[in-house]
């Protein structure tokens, strides 16, 4: 019984998890990443923004289609499939932000909403922000 | 044009890839990974190798997160060459500004506007 079992587990699992995963990441993650250069490449030509604000206005951009497609559940469909490819760009920044902002509303605006939109981001805003000012201190006393 | 845009796929494409290793050899959490991705856009910035790669690839090295970790780097650093020290504290978060906001900002409405769905934000 438990042997039939292990076959079957083993019949049923990818054959390489992280081939499959890694293949899927890039397909994604690279796809997001043409579609911010596409924002940029828009915001440069109708709005007349420079190259350097282009981009940050393709990350705002990114960032609001993030928070719709997580509203309307969209956005972990494609997390489910895409893995890193949906984390690693600034929609997976977004969607730690989003996610339990929306989930813990029944705690309430303030301690629901207001605190939880920080359970990911604080720490990832912690440690960079914190890198960002030890590296502006480095700079200041030994400029390189 | 079409070579840009391959590019762009192809290190935005690595940098994920990278992640998702990472996720699968050694059962990173969502949050490490952004923290780690962050701090290292933060120090290949400062190192100066962040800066070429994002010259080469454009969106494909500023949108992933080390990107957020690079503008932070880079605002800290050209704030301190006109400021002085106060620069340290004031470059980082005024370039990384408009996605910070804006990710507040709209994660605000999805909140006010949507229902929460049982999720898997943080496996």
């Amino acid at each position: 019984m438990i042997k039939r079992y292990a076959a079957l587990v083993a019949k049923l699992t990818p054959k390489s998890k992280l081939g499959q995963g890694c293949l899927r990441a890039y397909a994604v993650g690279g796809g997001i990443c043409v579609f911010g250069q596409m924002i940029a490449d828009c915001g440069e030509r109708f709005l007349s923004l420079s190259s350097a604000s282009s981009l940050t206005f393709a990350s705002i951009v990114l960032i609001f289609f993030t928070a719709l497609l997580t509203g309307v559940g969209v956005f972990d469909r494609i997390a489910r499939f895409g893995g890193a490819g949906t984390v690693v760009p600034i929609t997976g920044f977004a969607n730690a932000m989003v996610s339990p902002a929306m989930e813990f509303k029944p705690e309430g605006w303030v301690f629901g909403t207001g605190a939880r939109l920080f359970t990911i981001a604080g720490p990832v805003l912690v440690y960079g922000i914190s890198a960002s000012v030890l590296v502006g201190l480095l700079y200041y006393f030994f400029p390189w | 044009m079409l070579y840009q845009y391959l590019k762009v796929f192809f290190v935005g494409g690595a940098l994920c890839m990278i992640g998702e290793a990472l996720i699968l050899k050694t059962k990173l959490t969502t949050a490490r990974i952004l923290v780690i991705y962050i701090t290292a856009g933060v120090i290949l910035s400062a190192a100066g190798v962040y800066g070429p790669l994002a010259r080469f690839a454009s969106a494909g090295a500023t949108v992933p997160l080390t990107g957020f970790g690079h503008a932070l780097a880079q605002g800290a650093i050209s704030a301190v060459q006109e400021n002085g020290l106060l620069g340290a504290f004031t470059g980082g978060l005024s370039a990384a500004s408009g996605g910070l906001a804006a990710a507040v900002f709209f994660g605000f409405l999805a909140a006010l506007f949507f229902r929460p769905k049982p999720k898997d934000y943080q496996k």
